[in-house]
C-alpha cells in the first residue's frame, strides 16, 4: 500500500525544491529518460530515514558542483507504484533497492549507487561520491 | 526528515552481511538484534559455490551492487553467526 502523500509530500520538497523534476508516471520516468547524448541524473526516494534522510541532502549538496546531470529526476517507492517500476526497468539487472541513485549518459546507466552504499552515512560522504561521478561523466 | 527507529540497535535499517563459520553467507537489512539471533529483511542466503560462485565472488557482487531477494525475513540464528559488517563497508 503506498505511503500517505502527506507523509511523503516534504521528502519530495526536498528534491523539488533545488530543481529536482517529480517524475510520478511511467511516461514522465519515458520522457525524461529519453535523453539522446544528455546526462540524467535519477533519484529513487524513499521514506526511510537511515538512508534517505542522508540522501537528499546528499543530491542537494551534489548538485551545486560546477558539473552536474543536464537534468534531474526522482521517484518515489512506495509511493508512485508504476513510475518506480518504469524507473526500475533502466536498470532491471541491478536489485531494487531505494534510496537508489543512477546516473545515465548515451541512455546507459554509467554510475549506480545502491541503498547499502548509502544507508549509515553522512550527506558530505554520499555527496563526494556523487561529484565525483558528475566530474566523471557531465563534463561540457 | 524520515522514517526513523532509533531503539532499535545501532544496524537497524543498514544492510549487514552475517557469516557462519561454514559454507552459508546471508545478506538483508539489519531489523533487529536479539538473544537468539538477528533479523533480516529483504534478505539472500548464499551457499559457497551455488552458481558456481564462491562466498567471496558473490560478497564482491553484493557489494558492488546489493542482492536479490530470496526472503522477506529471515532470522539467523545466534550460533550460526560467525561475523556481521555493513555490506557498504566491504
Amino acid at each position: 500500500m503506498p505511503y500517505d502523500p502527506v507523509l511523503v509530500q516534504p521528502m519530495r520538497e526536498e528534491l523539488t525544491r533545488i530543481g529536482v523534476e517529480d517524475l510520478t508516471t511511467p511516461e514522465a520516468v519515458d520522457s525524461f529518460l529519453d535523453a539522446g547524448s544528455e546526462t540524467r541524473f535519477l533519484v529513487v526516494n524513499s521514506v526511510c530515514g537511515c538512508a534517505a534522510g542522508g540522501a537528499r541532502p546528499a543530491v542537494s549538496i551534489a548538485l551545486q558542483n560546477d558539473n552536474t546531470p543536464t537534468r534531474s529526476g526522482t521517484v518515489f517507492a512506495g509511493q508512485d507504484l508504476e513510475a518506480v517500476a518504469k524507473a526500475r526497468s533502466a536498470f532491471a539487472d541491478i536489485p531494487p533497492s531505494s534510496p537508489c541513485f543512477a546516473l545515465f549518459k548515451d541512455g546507459k546507466v554509467v554510475h549506480f549507487v545502491p541503498r547499502h552504499m548509502i544507508e549509515g552515512r553522512d550527506a558530505q560522504s554520499i555527496a563526494f561520491d556523487l561529484v565525483q561521478a558528475f566530474d566523471a561523466h557531465c563534463k561540457g | 526528515m524520515g522514517t526513523f527507529h532509533q531503539d532499535q540497535g545501532e544496524l537497524h535499517g543498514i544492510t549487514v552481511v552475517v557469516d557462519t563459520p561454514g559454507t552459508r553467507v546471508y545478506v538483508g537489512r539489519c531489523d533487529t538484534e536479539t538473544p537468539d539471533g538477528i533479523v533480516l529483511l529483504d534478505a539472500d542466503m548464499h551457499e559457497d559455490g551455488t552458481d558456481g560462485k564462491s562466498k567471496a565472488a558473490y560478497l564482491e557482487q553484493a557489494a558492488n551492487y546489493g542482492v536479490w531477494k530470496k526472503y522477506d525475513r529471515i532470522v539467523v540464528p545466534r550460533d550460526e553467526i560467525a561475523s556481521v559488517q555493513r555490506l557498504g563497508g566491504m
